[in-house]
């Protein structure tokens, strides 16, 4: 019986985290071997004038913004519905695309005009996701043959929705939103995570939606017995990754002062999907943590820009994040996590046994 | 006398495929005209997506399994590549240089394949995760190799490429009053001989039936005493290889090397499975479903091409909306035998007890 409470024990708590954080700090130290000085920060002026924070931490964690945010819905997602939605880079776009419009008008960007292009932003893409939703939570298609409607011709939309092809947003509240705000020498990227963090600790405190998520994820048929409604948690958690893709695409418009349907949030849910799994999340549902995506997410970006720094070039980095993904997910994987652990007994076994002998004599 | 049985969900969702095909094609036939009344027309969708084909046939394979392999066409770009420098470098008249080539192009699909099917099937990891890795890795290792295109200079290996079956029977004649022989490439050949093979393999062989029981379940396939691991290891390790078949193809259709070749395929080719009747769940899948649904896919983008919505964004909407279409169609199809199965079945034993 105890050993059975022992192992739950272990995948409920910090073990799931261990992957993540050892792989956190296995290239935190090798940057550290390789260039003391890669984690230094400074204070510098950016070419508005503002003091801000410069180095290779605040790039790290400021270009994982958005990666981080989608990672917290993609988990959800994952978490409720066992499958992964890999149209939200192109749903992204169209966000960006719904952001621009209302935003960008004849006077320029003013803010009222941000705030309105924001919520009209956050709702059309909670529509587009309720489209996924409804697929999967209604019609119990796949997850990912679902969304692969809107991956393959979601990026279209954006294109149709705007009109114009790479129109350029030049304003003071752009430049608050993507870079910083002045005064402020910290990127407001960085509290856009702290923010929807916040908001889904909050929710998960107040509510049962972490429990119902997961028993849902676990088993539908059980959760449904029980009194919950998986359609309605399905949808919830597509409403709540429609948000987090809202935030994340906004900054990604920001950051680039333009909107480019083509390369907004490109390939973001590959590495939205491989930030859930490195996190030690199930793909198949089920329990999850948010903590462990947000650090995958900056896991991946910390590894990419370590390889940038080593001055790989950007089309080769592909391949040599592909060989560190493999290892994380070998050393993460269940066979070898039982290796490991019985390698450790038999360790432990033969100290004992090597005592017992000593005692003997 | 034996009883004629009703279609099961395989048969039945790829019949729907093959009606869908066949009435677009005719429509199409009707209201464009032109190049739809050859039959050239239906070659040069066989010559343009022979190499979808085989990736098709290759993910139907592993989905059957309950599995997915989205590295098929970061494989397909590095044979290609691989395959240009090689036929490049290999001097321009050595004829054997293309044998060594298509060696060399299995060589890297068979890598990759065994490689995932290993980390997949032995040691327990995701399969999208693996092959989202392998994808990752492939791509690299294209632009590794070159960043700048590459185009095959390689004399005897362009004659190949030249190279078409002539079918004078099926041609047309031209307004000059020449007969045009209607022309197959060699890959397309290919491609249909390995839907064929792939269809008797999934039909007669064992193995073939090992994976569909594997995907259907596991635990019961484990207790009937299938080698569970190995036949989804093999199921990679063929598809690995129809990779890289379809990179040689892809280099003889269009032969030269390039980092962004096939992107994408890899969602196409999953697609064209869905729309033939393969279901992601496992279990379930044609190749020859896939087959049509390449050609669905294909005949689609050939009408937008045609038509005055000349433009990539229609296409890629139209595509989505077909495929909307499809996904539905299933899941009604399917939720709704479900139900008068159930119904069936909740009656049967009043009527037993009657």
């Amino acid at each position: 019986m105890s050993t059975v409470r022992k192992t739950t024990k272990k995948s409920g708590g910090l073990g799931q985290l261990m992957i993540p954080l050892v792989a956190l700090a296995i290239l935190v130290l090798f940057n550290l071997i390789r260039d003391p000085s890669f984690f230094s920060i400074e204070m510098a002026t950016n070419n508005s004038g503002n003091q801000v924070l410069s180095g290779n931490l605040i790039s790290i964690i400021d270009s994982a913004s958005g990666l981080a945010i989608i990672a917290m819905g993609m988990t959800l997602v994952t978490a409720a519905c066992g499958g992964q939605d890999i149209s939200v880079g192109a749903v992204g776009a169209i966000a960006g695309a719904f952001f621009v419009k209302i935003a960008n008008t004849d006077n320029g960007i003013t803010g009222g005009s941000a705030i309105l292009g924001f919520i009209v932003c956050v709702l059309g893409t909670i529509a587009f996701m309720m489209f996924n939703g409804t697929l999967v939570a209604v019609f119990k298609i796949q997850p990912m043959i679902a969304t692969l409607i809107l991956f393959s011709c979601g990026r279209s939309i954006a294109y149709w929705i705007n009109g114009s092809a790479t129109p350029q947003l030049t304003s003071p509240i752009i430049d608050a939103l993507g870079k910083t705000i002045p005064g402020i020498p910290i990127p407001t990227p960085i509290f856009a995570v702290i923010l929807m963090a916040i908001l889904l600790a909050l929710v998960f405190k107040f509510t049962n939606l972490r429990l119902y998520t997961q028993s849902v994820g676990i088993n539908q048929g059980a959760a449904r017995l029980n009194g919950i409604n998986p359609t309605a948690i399905k949808l919830l958690s597509f409403v709540i990754l429609g948000v987090c893709v809202a935030v994340a695409a906004v900054i990604g418009v920001s950051r680039l002062h333009q909107l480019n349907h083509k390369t907004l949030l490109v390939d973001i849910e590959m590495d939205a999907i491989l930030a859930v799994a490195i996190g030690g999340n199930n793909l198949g549902g089920g329990k999850f943590r948010l903590l462990g995506s947000v650090l995958g997410a900056y896991i991946i970006q910390m590894l990419t820009t370590t390889l940038y720094s080593m001055s790989v070039a950007p089309v080769n980095v592909k391949a040599y994040k592909a060989i560190v993904i493999i290892i994380i997910v070998v050393a993460g994987s269940p066979v070898i996590k039982n290796k490991i652990s019985m390698l450790i007994t038999r360790i432990k076994a033969g100290k004992l046994q090597a005592s017992a002998a000593k005692g003997v004599e | 006398m034996k009883r004629r049985e009703p279609l099961n969900n395989t048969q039945l969702l790829m019949t729907i495929a093959i009606g869908i095909f066949f009435v677009m094609y005719i429509a199409a036939m009707i209201f464009m005209g032109g190049g739809f009344l050859k039959v050239q027309q239906v070659f040069d969708l066989l010559n343009d997506n022979a190499y979808l084909i085989i990736i098709g046939c290759a993910l139907t394979i592993v989905m059957i399994g309950g599995g997915i392999n989205i590295s098929v066409g970061g494989v397909i770009s590095l044979t290609v590549m691989a395959c240009a420098l090689y036929l490049n470098g290999t001097g321009l008249q050595n004829a054997g240089g293309i044998v060594v080539a298509f060696l060399l192009a299995l060589g890297i699909g068979l890598a990759f394949g065994a490689g995932m099917g290993f980390l997949i099937s032995y040691l327990d990891i995701q399969p999208f995760i693996v092959t989202l890795a392998g994808m990752f890795l492939s791509r690299g290792l294209t632009t590794i190799l070159s960043v700048n295109p590459v185009k095959v200079t390689h004399e005897p290996f362009l004659a190949l490429v030249k190279t078409k079956i002539q079918i004078p029977f099926l041609g047309y004649v031209a307004q000059n009053g020449n007969l045009i022989p209607a022309k197959l490439e060699i890959g397309a050949v290919v491609a249909l001989l390995i839907v064929i093979i792939s269809f008797l393999i999934l039909r007669y062989v064992k193995l073939g039936r090992n994976i569909y029981a594997l995907g259907g379940n596991q635990q019961s396939a484990l207790m009937l005493g299938i080698n569970v691991r190995r036949t989804r290891f093999l199921s990679y390790v063929i598809s690995g290889l129809l990779s890289g078949l379809a990179g040689f193809i892809f280099l003889m259709h269009k032969p030269a090397g390039n980092a962004s070749v096939a992107m994408r395929s890899e969602m196409d080719a999953i697609a064209a499975s869905i729309i033939g009747g393969t279901l992601l769940t496992g279990g379930v899948g044609n190749v020859i479903g896939t087959f049509f649904g390449v050609m669905i896919l294909a005949t689609i983008q050939k009408i937008i091409g045609l038509s005055p919505l000349n433009e990539s964004w229609w296409q890629d909407m139209a595509s989505g909306a077909l495929l909307g279409v499809f996904i539905l169609l299933q899941s009604v199809v399917l939720s709704s035998r479900e139900k008068r199965r159930a119904q069936k079945a909740a009656a049967a034993p009043v009527l037993q007890k009657g």
